[in-house]
């Protein structure tokens, strides 16, 4: 390929370095206005408000969960009606699921991932920045339609034919399924942008065996994305087509089948479980290493305890289906796939505990959060043991025993592990430290909280309290335990206060971090707190799987990348060794208006089926606008 | 952090083709998704398939013509597709300015014979679970040849401006007839499930 | 000790319906179905297995952090990285072990759930938003009767349930009988039960179901055959005939209102299929699914009024006077 000779180009050799980071720091730079802020691709900043959005969801979806248990502290309580409260719980279920927990681990690869394989932008950064906005998009039509009292009712998997034409009127299942729609397309599109930053975008010798724990999670992470998102695009679509067209996928009258929604569902509902869940142990092991102050033992079992997790995620299924009247013979080769779960999970937990043996660890907060995580995780890994044995789940299917174990997974398995992890990387993200003394009291409330809370609730399930009811009757004997479950949830609430005040005070009055304040082995703590927008003034290349431990005497980087325009270097799959300078693209506001004639098309689309096809005009003229070139030193080559 | 400097990148292209180029693993990974999205809809046809005591659901199977014609332009189309890639990959700029606009042309075809095929599916979407999944079938992949053509419309355009001598576009032309045959490649289970599944 | 103080409990049930009584009556720990029972074994021992499990992974965290406090760091060194792998390799093998039991165990109790033996009664369960309707299948349609949300069954007898679901899909559950099965519309199911005791059981739909699904409760009572025959016996029998002025014009009104339109009084000209079989409603113990006990007071509440009190449920208030409301309660109490 011959060089474009004719360009003046400049180079980083070529300068001094002072002028270098200003000469990146202008091809890089986002700028400042709402117009800037609008138009940026910059993975930090987009990951940042990814980040802060998702814990707005979070705060927002602990409001409705402190509604229920008000609601539920009395039997017969007349605070919340059942439309209400099927309402709050569908929407506590539907937010906390698709606008918090998924979102946020994909928004802390979004800031992290491209720093971690020292790279200077996330691949198709464009496609990110519209993958943002179709999310706030998505999230906005919920939380608007439920003010408008139209939230869906239906749960957050939204059951045929519940959910269907003849038994869900009005328009609060389509919302559901179109609120799905959004995060679909915007969980699909940052898989697709991870997993080929993760491939092609390595620094120079970061071969398979030196990637970060937290990004093997990802890569493994984005392709459960990709193969398990599209079964519930299918069903939400069909969903939709039976409520608008009168198609009838589930209606067994005319040949359709209730039961097909819950495979297409679950087939989808297991591995989101595990999109949420390995994410977090990424975070774990990648952790783990400054705390224990050694490596994490076992990088290769860790490895292939998230591949494996992964493709088993695939056979699992049907045990969410153990009571809907399938064969029995098949239900048990269900619950040998979903026991076997507990070899790599068994794995995982080994090796942290070997780490943490050998290890010396300092007891900062981001460690209490990891074992309060192996705590908690355990015990919702073990009652996951029992729910799989098909005769057990016979009795806690559908009651609060499930709601214990879902929220001891999902609380104490990733929210846990992410809480530590914004203690951890708090300081790079805004140049601040959080405060520790503030971190160690909302551990100990919400470690405290959470256990209070969720314990007794599997004692519930066995009592017989089925989930979803909004009131019981006084004569069972269920009050005392959900006294004092609301009462132990106050507790919690206050922990999580106190974190979100923490963050806030932090942000603005913390005290100003170092580049690599806690002794990090990994590539983001080889740049600045916070990074620059080029992330790293030259390319790191990359010798071992702790660069930053291995090489104290100066990092080992490239040179002869161009200063005038925004380029990275693409690297081969396995051994990543460097194949091109690519540019990578410039701010454009293009992907905001693509986003916005995506929603307006979408939410069309719930009131009638010609908007696929008049919103579609629109949609691809802001997707031709996007990908036109506009003659910037990034189109040549 | 100090930095030593051990490696030169300045002699590497400004742009990657083929499996050094960003855009052709992004494009795979759409392939994937979208690959799966069909696997799954053909899984639902035999899923009902399974559950239903008579298949198709009181009608006749479809009639055969329309759905073979596409079938055999889709068939056709790869030899001027594969053409294409290949003039791309060799920089030829007027080959692929006249690959293009025949792509172009060739795309509308099989949009054409499928507005016939609809009706030849003797059912209507909302007669029962059996058109449903058909039509869904027939529409999903319909939707992808539309995409494609008027990705493969703007692309031909853009070969025809100053854009078009670059490695970049070469590059796009690529992906742009690769994702064709993909297109091509998941026609032929959709085909045989429709028609001949129908008819066992 | 717990048994006996159940069993009497029970039986002071049996007596007075709905008295408060200490026991639980809706629990999968305090059983007295055939299959619950194997199923509250099983539930302890794997539960027991996975407590202590959870102590070892405790203590060896506990250890894993006492022992390295406050040292210096070290650098990984071959002899421990090698004696770390032979113990975690070590506990994979044990977890392997142990969900392999667990595997088998619950493949060999799968079975337990099937009660065994030859069927002696067949009832057919509807799962209605937020009702149940039952349907008695004899061995000749002499023998078949209908009625509702309250099932009845010998003692020590194997009985059969269909399962359907009519409109959405439920899940019938008794847990101190046998786990759950779901309703599913378009998708018979069967579920086999057997109480070891006699005793009042209260089970409660488990799949989320719409407005009401917080109250679509029934209750199952399994009494000597003695009773039940008595029972049954009564059941088929057409409804009591108005005894008094009072009554019969709360006949007169019940037809004349839109309430013989849903509602089915066998030897009556009401023969609607919407609402619950009422033939014999004076003789349950509760009514709309479990939500009061059956009275004349409760009955006159709940028809005057029956979306303030089960709201969103399937029953339209029907405006009646004060005395269409006192003569109508009445006759539905007296239908014993
Ligand atoms: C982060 C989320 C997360 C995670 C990680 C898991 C992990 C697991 N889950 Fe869970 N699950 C949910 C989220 C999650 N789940 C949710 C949200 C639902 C409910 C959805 C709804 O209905 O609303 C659900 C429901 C659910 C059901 C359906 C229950 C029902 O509806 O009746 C089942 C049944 O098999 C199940 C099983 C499991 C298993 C076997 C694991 C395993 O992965 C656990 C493996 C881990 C361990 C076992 C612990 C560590 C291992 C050791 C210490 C080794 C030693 C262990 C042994 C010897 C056993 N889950
Ligand atoms: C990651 C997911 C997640 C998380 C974090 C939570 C968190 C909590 N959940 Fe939930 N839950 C689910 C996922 C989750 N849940 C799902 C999937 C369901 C099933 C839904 C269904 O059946 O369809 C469910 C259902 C569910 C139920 C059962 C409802 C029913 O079946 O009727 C209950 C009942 O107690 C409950 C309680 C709680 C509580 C007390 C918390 C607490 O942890 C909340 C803690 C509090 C906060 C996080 C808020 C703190 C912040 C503030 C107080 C505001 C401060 C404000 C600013 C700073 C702006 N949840
Ligand atoms: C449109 C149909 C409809 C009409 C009209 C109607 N009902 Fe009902 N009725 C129902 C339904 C449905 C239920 C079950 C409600 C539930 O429990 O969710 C019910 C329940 C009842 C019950 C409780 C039965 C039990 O065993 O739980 C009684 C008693 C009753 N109705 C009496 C009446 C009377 C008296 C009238 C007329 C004044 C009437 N109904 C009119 C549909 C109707
Ligand atoms: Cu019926 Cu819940
Ligand atoms: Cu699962």
């Amino acid at each position: 390929m011959k060089p474009s000779a004719a360009a003046p180009e400049q180079r980083d050799i070529d300068v001094e370095r002072a002028q270098l980071t200003d000469a990146l720091a202008e091809t890089w730079k986002t700028p400042s206005g709402l117009w800037g802020a609008l138009a940026t691709v910059d993975h930090k900043i987009i990951g940042r408000r990814y980040i802060f959005t998702a814990f707005v969801f979070l705060a927002l979806g602990g409001v409705l969960a402190a509604l229920m248990r008000i609601q539920l502290a009395q039997p017969e309580a007349r605070l919340l009606g059942p439309d209400r409260y099927n309402q709050i719980f569908t929407m506590h279920g539907a937010n906390m699921m698709f606008l918090f927990a998924v979102p946020v681990m994909e928004a802390v690869a979004v800031y992290l991932a491209p720093l971690m394989v020292g790279t200077r932008n996330i691949a198709f950064p464009r496609l990110n920045a519209f993958s943002y906005w179709i999310y706030l998009a998505g999230g906005a039509l919920l939380w608007i339609a439920f003010a408008l009292d139209m939230g869906p009712d239906v749960g957050w998997f939204a059951y045929v034919p519940l959910s269907g034409p003849q038994y869900g009127t009005g328009k609060r299942a389509d919302i559901w399924a179109q609120m799905i729609t959004f995060t679909e397309i915007s969980a699909l599109a940052v898989a697709v942008e991870l997993v080929v930053t993760i491939f092609k975008q390595r620094a120079p010798g970061m071969t398979l065996d030196r990637i970060p724990v937290f990004v093997w999670a990802m890569l493994v992470t984005s392709f459960l994305v990709i193969m398990a998102m599209p079964a519930i695009v299918l069903a939400s679509t069909s969903l939709i087509l039976d409520r608008l067209v009168g198609t009838h996928f589930y209606n067994p009258a005319e040949g359709g089948d209730v039961l097909l929604w819950q495979h297409l569902f679950w087939f989808f509902g297991h591995p989101e479980v595990y999109i949420i869940f390995l994410p977090a142990v990424g975070m774990v092991s990648t952790m783990i290493e400054p705390f224990a102050r050694r490596p994490a033992f076992g990088y290769l079992g860790l490895v292939m305890a998230l591949i494996a997790t992964g493709i088993l995620a695939f056979g699992l299924w049907v045990h969410h289906m153990f009571v809907a009247g399938l064969p029995r013979l098949g239900d048990s080769f269900f619950t040998a796939s979903s026991m076997a779960i507990a070899i790599p999970a068994g794995i995982q937990i080994f090796c942290w505990l070997a780490t943490l043996w050998d290890g010396r660890p300092v007891f900062k907060s981001p460690l209490l959060f990891i074992i309060g995580f192996i705590i908690t995780f355990v015990i919702g890994g073990l009652t996951g043991v029992m729910v799989a044995s098909v005769p057990f789940d016979t009795q806690v299917h559908d009651t609060y025993f499930v709601v214990a174990h879902f929220h001891y997974v999902l609380i104490g398995g990733a929210v846990f592990p992410l809480l530590g992890a914004v203690h951890y990387w708090f300081p790079k993200l805004t140049g601040r430290m959080m405060s520790e003394a503030l971190g160690q009291w909302s551990f100990w409330l919400i470690f405290v909280g959470f256990n209070a809370t969720f314990f007794p609730m599997h004692i519930l399930g066995l009592e017989g309290m089925p989930r979803r009811i909004y009131t019981y009757q006084p004569d069972l004997p269920w009050h005392g335990l959900n006294l004092f479950v609301s009462v132990s949830a106050v507790i919690l609430t206050a922990g999580f206060l106190l974190f979100f005040i923490n963050v806030m005070r932090s942000a603005r009055f913390g005290e100003i971090a170092l580049d690599n304040p806690w002794d990090a082995p990994t590539l983001e703590w080889a740049t600045t707190s916070p990074p620059p927008s080029y992330n790293f003034a030259m390319i790191p290349v990359v010798g071992s799987l702790h660069p930053v431990w291995d090489d104290r005497d100066g990092l080992p980087v490239a040179d002869g990348l161009r200063t005038d325009r925004r380029e990275l270097i693409v690297t081969t799959l396995a051994t990543a060794e460097p194949q091109a300078r690519e540019a990578s693209p410039q701010n454009s506001i293009w992907p905001l208006w693509a986003a916005i004639a995506t929603t307006i098309m979408l939410i069309w689309s719930i009131f009638s089926p010609w908007a696929v096809v008049w919103g579609s005009i629109p949609a691809a003229v802001a997707l031709i606008g996007w990908f036109w070139p506009k003659g910037t030193p990034e189109d040549e080559s | 952090m100090r930095e030593k400097i051990v490696l030169d990148l300045g002699k590497l292209p400004l742009h990657g083709m083929g499996t050094a180029s960003v855009t052709w693993w992004g494009t795979l990974a759409f392939m994937l998704i979208e690959g799966t999205g069909f696997a799954l809809v053909i899984a639902v046809y035999l899923y009902l398939m399974s559950l239903a005591t008579a298949w198709p659901i009181n009608t006749p199977p479809p009639d055969l013509l329309p759905g073979t014609l596409v079938t055999l332009i889709l068939l056709t189309s790869l030899i001027p597709n594969i053409l294409l890639s290949r003039w791309a990959e060799q920089q030829d700029l007027r080959k692929v300015r006249i690959g293009m606009v025949m792509m172009s042309m060739i795309g509308t075809l099989p949009l054409i014979v499928r507005i016939f095929e609809f009706p030849a599916l003797k059912v209507s979407w909302d007669s029962n679970a059996y058109g449903s999944v058909v039509w869904t079938l027939l529409g999903l992949h319909t939707t992808h040849i539309i995409t494609d053509l008027v990705d493969t419309l703007v692309l031909a355009a853009l070969v025809f401006t100053r854009h078009g001598r670059s490695p970049r576009r070469f590059g796009d032309v690529q992906d742009n007839a690769m994702y064709w045959n993909f297109v091509v490649a998941t026609w032929l289970p959709i085909y045989g499930c429709i028609y001949w599944l129908a008819r066992l | 000790m717990i048994r006996a103080a159940r069993k009497a409990c029970s039986s002071a049930m049996l007596a007075a319906p709905l008295a408060g009584c200490g026991g639980n009556w809706q629990s999968a720990l305090d059983v007295y179905g055939t299959s619950a029972i194997s199923l509250k074994h099983l539930i302890i021992l794997i539960v027991a297995v996975c407590s202590l499990v959870w102590m070892l992974v405790l203590i060896a965290l506990i250890a894993a952090l006492w022992r390295s406090r406050d040292a210096r760091p070290v650098s990984p060194e071959p002899g421990r990285e090698r004696r770390m792998t032979i113990a975690v390799t070590g506990a994979v093998v044990a977890t392997v072990l142990i969900i392999g039991t667990f595997t088998v165990m619950s493949f060999v109790a799968t079975r337990a759930l099937t009660v065994a033996g030859q069927d002696d009664l067949t009832i057919r369960v509807r799962g209605l938003q937020w009702w149940w309707g039952l349907e008695y299948i004899g061995p000749d349609p002499s023998s078949r009767f209908e009625t509702a949300n309250e099932i009845h069954i010998p003692v020590g007898r194997k009985v059969r349930l269909k399962l359907e679901g009519l409109d959405v899909i439920h899940s019938f559950w008794v847990p101190s009988l046998a786990g759950k099965q779901d309703l599913v519309p378009g998708r018979p199911n069967e579920l086999t039960i057997r109480a070891e005791h006699a005793g009042i059981y209260r089970g409660q739909c488990a799949e989320f179901c719409g407005m009401q699904h917080a109250h679509m409760s029934l209750l199952v009572i399994a009494e000597p055959q003695d009773d039940f025959d008595k029972w049954t016996a009564t059941q088929r029998q057409t409804a009591a005939q108005p005894a008094d002025e009072q009554t019969a014009a709360g006949l007169q009104t019940f037809l004349a209102k839109p309430c013989a339109a849903c509602h089915t009084i066998r030897g009556t000209a009401a023969v609607g299929t919407t609402g619950p079989d009422l033939t014999h409603v004076g003789n349950r113990r509760t009514i709309a699914a479990g939500l009061f006990e059956t009275t004349r007071g409760s009955l006159a509440a709940w028809i005057a009024d029956p979306q303030t009190i089960k709201p969103g449920n399937n029953m339209p208030m029907v405006p009646l006077t004060p005395d269409e409301l006192r003569a109508v309660s009445a006759y539905l109490a007296s239908l014993k």
